[in-house]
């Protein structure tokens, strides 16, 4: 007699003769104690008989893995010669010896590493390519509402344009004020300590005023409504596609671009140009203040410094606005709408869209920079 | 008011009341279900099905009464015990409710790998045996639930239910959205089911070939109370007006007479 026990109240296999005589909570609270007991057992051969009156629990997990182990056919074939089992040992026995006898699915074929990489490579730009082309179409395609819509005033959505301006717009007036105010204090400081050097702290006011003038007030404005803004238009809409709202508004003859898309995108380019302005006088005002406290240069004569700087500074910083305003949306309502039903889209498309967003704001300013410096203005 | 009185009940209601703001859902209600019986639980829109199934599994803490679960109360227990408790039951929500960034293999191996203790390849495993008990096709275990028919949802969403052999299963509306025959399908896969594991089933429907086919007996909520539960024979005879209607209504005639003749 051959005998294995893992513990007291555990599992136990033993063999009287040809029976194989099992015992204890063949559960799946038991599963890896009987994994390894069964590991270590041979495969009884010849002709099977089992004998399960010691077992005091029996479940899925138990039955499967003494299927595995004595092969489903040969527990099948016992179990049609067997008159003693009780009928819902049978019953579950039968029901998981089908299941474990499922055909597996055929195992996916394996591709060389090199050509898995190459192929991710290409899958990869060609998905670039495709997005460039989508953005491309989806921005042709707000061009021609717009467009149509121009031309039809009684079909403008006021109520939702004003909802998306105060959403976009007036609730973002405090964070970008904070924000741009302490990066104007910083940028200052950063000029005291360099051109301090050089005694010449005093430009130290020309540097805040031309950096927030042009770039500083409208690329951190445009930065911010893409955290802020962008995403929540694509979590918006994406919940909507993901709830088959988009899909109902079409079968009632709605045009979601209309609906949804312009208002967003018009509320956008109309209240990032008031950001802009907010944002470059709050930068003023975070120099100023360092300025003032710990370089000892007056409020009178900041003022009059920030009185010689040419106009056309500030016009080429606010000019960039509502293109800006224009990426950031357009970026925001398309990843809404490639969300596809889940939640994890929703999230991902979310994170994309941010990305892309400030991506495109950081890129284009820089192209505007580098076009700015070759006119000279 | 059980079929057999003897047997001590996996679950009690006692005189629960749920209040939702100055809307009251049930009031005193009782309700109790034995192992191994299918109880089908009819009523209807707003009577509070779903709020009372909520109840019992303690995602809704009731306004009054007390539910008991194998003869403790859920909501009373510390947390570990609390889960052990949980471990016990296993619900079938009306959507599945499958974790759509797991693949349904992963789906059915997470309860299995978090409460069981078993490894990654022994969770799977028994994952795809769970999903092969429930009919679901060899090449699903490998699908996210995004791409998933409505049919498939239900049986992946059952093999989750069932991954730690739970000793009773709550079904929420388990054939709505589903055609006739992969609705017969899944009655059949539950009296299977509940014949091979022994599992005590409450289940939440509408549909009356499911009531008439699987269920032991039947519990009517209405007037925010059970009205009646008994064999489906016997609920059928009950004089109230909305149970007449309900199950010797046109639909409900047709889908008894269906019933006895298969």
């Amino acid at each position: 007699m051959q005998r294995s026990n893992e513990n007291a109240t555990a599992v136990t296999v033993e063999r009287e003769g040809d029976r194989l005589c099992l015992g204890g909570s063949w559960t799946l609270a038991h599963y890896r104690a009987l994994k390894r007991l069964l590991e270590h057992q041979p495969v009884p051969a010849g002709e099977l008989t089992l004998q399960l009156d010691g077992v005091r629990a029996l479940d899925t997990a138990g039955a499967t893995l003494l299927a595995n182990w004595l092969g489903a056919q040969r527990l099948q074939h016992w179990l049609v010669a067997d008159r003693t089992l009780a009928p819902e040992r049978r019953a579950l026995l039968e029901t998981v010896i089908k299941a474990v006898s499922r055909e597996p699915a055929p195992p996916p074929r394996a591709a060389p590493l090199a050509l898995v990489a190459l192929a991710y490579l290409g899958a990869q730009v060609e998905s670039l390519y495709r997005h460039f082309l989508q953005l491309s179409g989806f921005i042709g395609l707000v061009l021609q509402t717009l467009f149509s819509l121009l031309l039809r005033p009684w079909r403008w959505r006021m109520t939702a344009l004003v909802n998306q301006i105060q959403e976009t717009g007036f609730n973002a007036v405090p964070i970008v004020a904070l924000l741009t105010f302490l990066v104007g204090a910083v940028v200052a400081f950063l000029g005291a300590t360099v051109l301090g050097e050089f005694g010449a702290e005093i430009y130290t006011v020309n540097l805040v005023a031309y950096a927030f003038l042009r770039e500083f007030g409208v690329v951190l404005a445009a930065i911010l409504l893409a955290g802020r803004t962008a995403s929540a238009f694509t979590a918006q809409i994406g919940s909507m596609k993901a709830n088959e709202e988009l899909d109902a508004l079409r079968t009632l003859g709605l045009n979601p671009m209309e609906l949804l898309v312009i208002p967003r995108v018009l509320a956008l380019v109309l209240t990032l140009p008031l950001l802009t302005f907010v944002a470059i006088m709050a930068g003023l005002a975070g120099g100023a203040l360092v300025a003032l406290l710990s370089l000892d240069i007056p409020l009178g004569q900041f003022f009059r410094i920030l009185a010689d700087v040419p106009l056309r500074h500030y016009l080429v910083g606010l000019g960039k606005a509502p293109l800006f305003a224009f990426v950031v949306a357009v970026i925001g309502c398309m990843e809404g709408f490639n969300v596809s039903g889940s939640a994890e889209s929703v999230g991902q498309h979310t994170t994309s869209a941010v990305v892309q967003s400030i991506f495109m704001v950081i890129l284009l300013d820089a192209v505007a920079a580098l076009f700015f410096m070759q006119v000279g203005w | 008011m059980a079929a057999d009185g003897k047997q001590t009940a996996l679950i009690e209601v006692r005189g629960l009341c749920n209040r939702f703001g100055s809307n009251s859902v049930h009031e005193n209600l009782d309700l109790a279900l034995y192992p191994g019986e299918i109880l089908g639980v009819v009523g209807g829109s707003g009577s509070g099905k779903s709020v009372l199934l909520r109840s019992i599994v303690g995602l809704n803490r009731p306004s009054g009464g007390e539910v008991r679960l194998f003869g403790e109360n859920l909501l009373a227990l510390s947390g570990r015990k609390r889960s052990q408790l949980e471990q016990r039951l296993g619900v079938l929500f009306q959507g599945g409710a499958l974790f759509s960034s797991l693949t349904v293999r992963e789906n059915v191996a997470l309860p299995l790998m978090e409460h069981a203790g078993l490894g990654r390849a022994d969770a799977e495993a028994l994952a795809e045996m769970k999903l092969a008990l429930t009919g679901l096709a060899a090449h699903a275990g490998d699908l996210y639930p995004a791409s998933l028919s409505g049919g498939m949802v239900k049986r992946a969403a059952l093999a989750r239910a069932l991954a730690l052999d739970p000793d009773v299963l709550f079904l929420d509306e388990p054939t709505a959205g589903l055609d006739p025959i992969g609705a017969a399908d899944f009655d059949q896969l539950l009296l299977t089911l509940r014949n091979a594991l022994r599992v005590a089933v409450f289940m939440v429907t509408h549909d009356l070939d499911s009531l008439w086919t699987v269920c032991d007996r039947i519990a009517v909520l209405s007037q925010k109370r059970v009205l009646v539960a008994d064999t489906p024979e016997r609920v059928a005879q009950h004089e109230d007006e909305w149970v007449q209607a309900y199950f010797n209504g046109p639909r409900g005639r047709a889908a008894h007479t269906a019933a006895r003749e298969t």
